[in-house]
């Protein structure tokens, strides 16, 4: 029990830290906020989820993957298909020249469900799908690469090339996916309404109490071994082969993981805002991710929340009052970010709030290095 | 299977009366080519136990390459690395590692972010796979190896410092243990004491006299000093092919190892 507080809690200090975002998160917000942003911050939480996986893959397995998006928007379209397919009963279809099926493929000439969408009419086939199918992908794509030991800038641009194909694909394939409209009208999950302000209530703690849980699963993972290697590769990845480890199957486990993380946010997202669309899954989502990442501090899982809830407020707030200016700021706070403060707020917290509060532990990273500080 | 050839000084060939496959190490043929570059050329080196060997020769002899080629980070062209009867042109690194090779780089490689302790933690040989490393404990045999390995290396003082924090001479150290966590029937040793000190590199070969007990050694070196030391036999590689071998004072005083090497 004890070496469970101290690895994955990360001490008083990492329970501090927890206790300080779980109180944030489960009781000021939903106190403070009325529905609608609470709503809201839900939908941020959902992206943090990403974030976090970026934490894991980027931050410690210097795994840079520029298509996150890919494995969100799977997450969330498994999850818009099983609601989707719920929403579209004969009943509520009948004017439709096919009725039972969703809207978007009578519209598309469709007249039968297409056979990748009849496993989804299972919710529990629904539950498993959303962590697994993106999983398996990245698993595929990991294993193509990293046995290859294609790393850095290559694998970047592939992971970019990955998703623009994906949301090309899914425009595209409009009687498939609802094309660039995305799977939208969802009403009900097994028979509760979740447009209503009470489902949006309960969803918003149950996303916040599974992005906690990867959260705490995250650390369990850096506090292990398997930790330690996942720097050591990233600093020194023939070090790491010639001590008689398989690098590949390291960056492999961890990307799974990073997609797996993703597509939870993916369907909770669904779940919480009602549609899934590719606007998603692209380029530009799968960086802006990296972004909230990179500003709440590639090594800090908490960071990543922070940073998370952070660049997403400034754009609701900024979109809505500089709506041109927006790109600019977002692209100048990634700048800043990586020029003036590598590590992030959690770097600027370990130079600046932690001396003050936690003098043992600031004492202690004087033997330790910029990046080791911020750790966790 | 002939017995080996290489030109020994001093007459005898090299393990005369012994059959190859009695090395720890035999390799015969190898070769490797860059393009049309040959960089190593059917290269004939046998390694005994208890042994510790040393590669010496000109820039561009191929020593570093030898090395690449027995750990695997090069594929050979032809030819045939041995170590304990096992066939290892063609294994992956890590399964050379877990077969009993370890290898220190020329420049200390090292995980700068983490502590002494963790470096040789990491380096420990258990939970190499990915669940392995997720289960992996600090047990205590895991404890008492780091600190005994931390003893002899120097380096019992600073086993919570971050690595990067040591000194030039320490890193090397530090490579070395890792090594020595993995207990590795085969060390090879790319330049150990570059950029040391002259105590440092004392007490280096203190270490090396010391490791060698119950494994061979490769170790390539430039400081012929240093060479003396700690050579029970020398290899003199020249144009990647063995040019001279045998104790050190025998190949200082062959002439053509003068030619190509030591006159310079």
């Amino acid at each position: 029990m004890n070496s469970v507080y101290r690895n994955v809690i990360g001490g008083r200090e990492g329970a501090i830290g927890i206790a300080v975002l779980a109180a944030l998160i489960f009781v000021i917000f939903p106190l403070v906020l009325d529905v609608f942003r609470l709503n809201l911050v839900g939908k941020y939480l959902s992206y943090a989820f990403v974030a976090i996986g970026l934490v894991m893959c980027w931050g410690y397995g210097g795994i840079l993957s520029l298509g996150q998006g890919v494995f969100f928007g799977i997450g969330g379209y498994c999850m818009a298909m099983f609601l989707k397919l719920e929403a579209s009963t004969l009943e509520a279809t009948k004017i439709q020249s096919t009725p039972g099926i969703p809207d978007f493929m009578d519209w598309n000439q469709i007249t039968e469900l297409p056979w990748m969408w009849v496993p989804f009419k299972s919710f529990l086939f629904t539950v498993l799908a959303v962590p697994l199918i993106p999983a398996l992908l990245a698993f595929i794509i990991g294993v193509a690469m990293f046995k290859r030991r294609v790393g850095d800038v290559y694998f970047a641009i592939v992971t970019q090339a990955i998703a623009l194909i994906l949301s090309v694909l899914i425009i595209g394939q409009q009687g498939l996916t609802g094309g660039v409209n995305g799977i939208t009208d969802l009403k009900t999950l097994l028979g509760w309404d979740i447009r209503t302000d009470s489902a949006r209530f309960t969803l918003y703690f149950v996303n916040a109490g599974l992005l906690f849980g990867c959260v705490l699963l995250g650390r369990f993972l850096l506090s292990s071994k398997l930790g330690k290697l996942l720097m050591a590769m990233r600093d020194k990845e023939e070090r790491v082969r010639f001590s008689g480890y398989d690098v590949a199957s390291f960056k492999v486990f961890v990307f799974c993981l990073a997609a797996m993380f993703s597509a939870i946010g993916g369907a909770m997202f669904t779940l919480q805002v009602g549609f899934m669309s590719p606007s998603f899954v692209g380029i530009v989502p799968s960086i802006e991710m990296i972004i909230y990442a990179a500003v709440g501090g590639r090594l800090s899982l908490l960071g990543a929340i922070y940073g998370t809830l952070l660049v997403n407020f400034g754009k609701s707030y900024f979109s809505e009052t500089f709506p041109q200016l927006w790109l600019f700021l977002m692209g100048g706070l990634f700048i800043a970010v990586v020029m003036a403060f590598p590590n992030g707020l959690a770097g600027l917290y370990a130079s600046y709030v932690r001396p003050r509060f936690f003098k043992s532990r600031a004492k202690a990273d004087a033997a330790l290095t910029s990046d080791a500080k911020v750790i966790a | 299977m002939t017995p080996p050839t290489s030109t020994a000084v001093g007459g005898t060939p090299i393990g005369a009366g012994k059959h190859p496959t009695e090395f720890a190490l035999y390799i015969e043929d190898l070769t490797v080519k860059f393009g049309g570059f040959t960089a190593v050329d059917k290269l004939n080196l046998y390694v005994d136990r208890n042994e510790l060997r040393v590669v010496i020769g000109p820039n561009g002899a191929g020593k570093t390459t030898l090395l690449d080629l027995i750990c695997g980070r090069t594929k050979a062209t032809s030819g045939s690395i041995r170590f304990k009867d096992i066939e290892l042109t063609g294994m992956s690194e890590h399964r050379i590692v877990r077969a009993g090779v370890g290898r220190k780089f020329q420049t200390p490689s090292i995980y700068e972010t983490l502590s002494v302790r963790e470096n040789l933690e990491v380096s420990f040989p258990r939970g190499r796979s990915v669940f392995g490393a997720i289960a992996f404990r600090r047990t205590p045999d895991v404890i008492e190896r780091v600190e005994q390995v931390a003893e002899e290396i120097f380096l019992s003082e600073m086993l919570d410092r971050s690595a990067e924090l040591l000194s030039h001479g320490q890193k090397q150290w530090l490579e070395i243990g890792m090594l020595l966590m993995q207990e590795p029937e085969l060390m090879m040793l790319d330049e150990p004491v570059a950029g040391m000190s002259m105590s440092e590199r004392e007490k280096t070969a203190e270490l090396l006299n010391r490791i060698s007990r119950g494994r061979s050694v490769i170790v390539i070196e430039h400081d012929m000093e240093f060479v003396k030391h700690i050579a029970h036999k020398v290899t003199v590689l020249h144009q990647g092919k063995v040019l001279a071998e045998g104790p050190m004072d025998k190949v200082q005083a062959d002439p053509r190892v003068v030619e190509v090497y030591l006159g310079h």
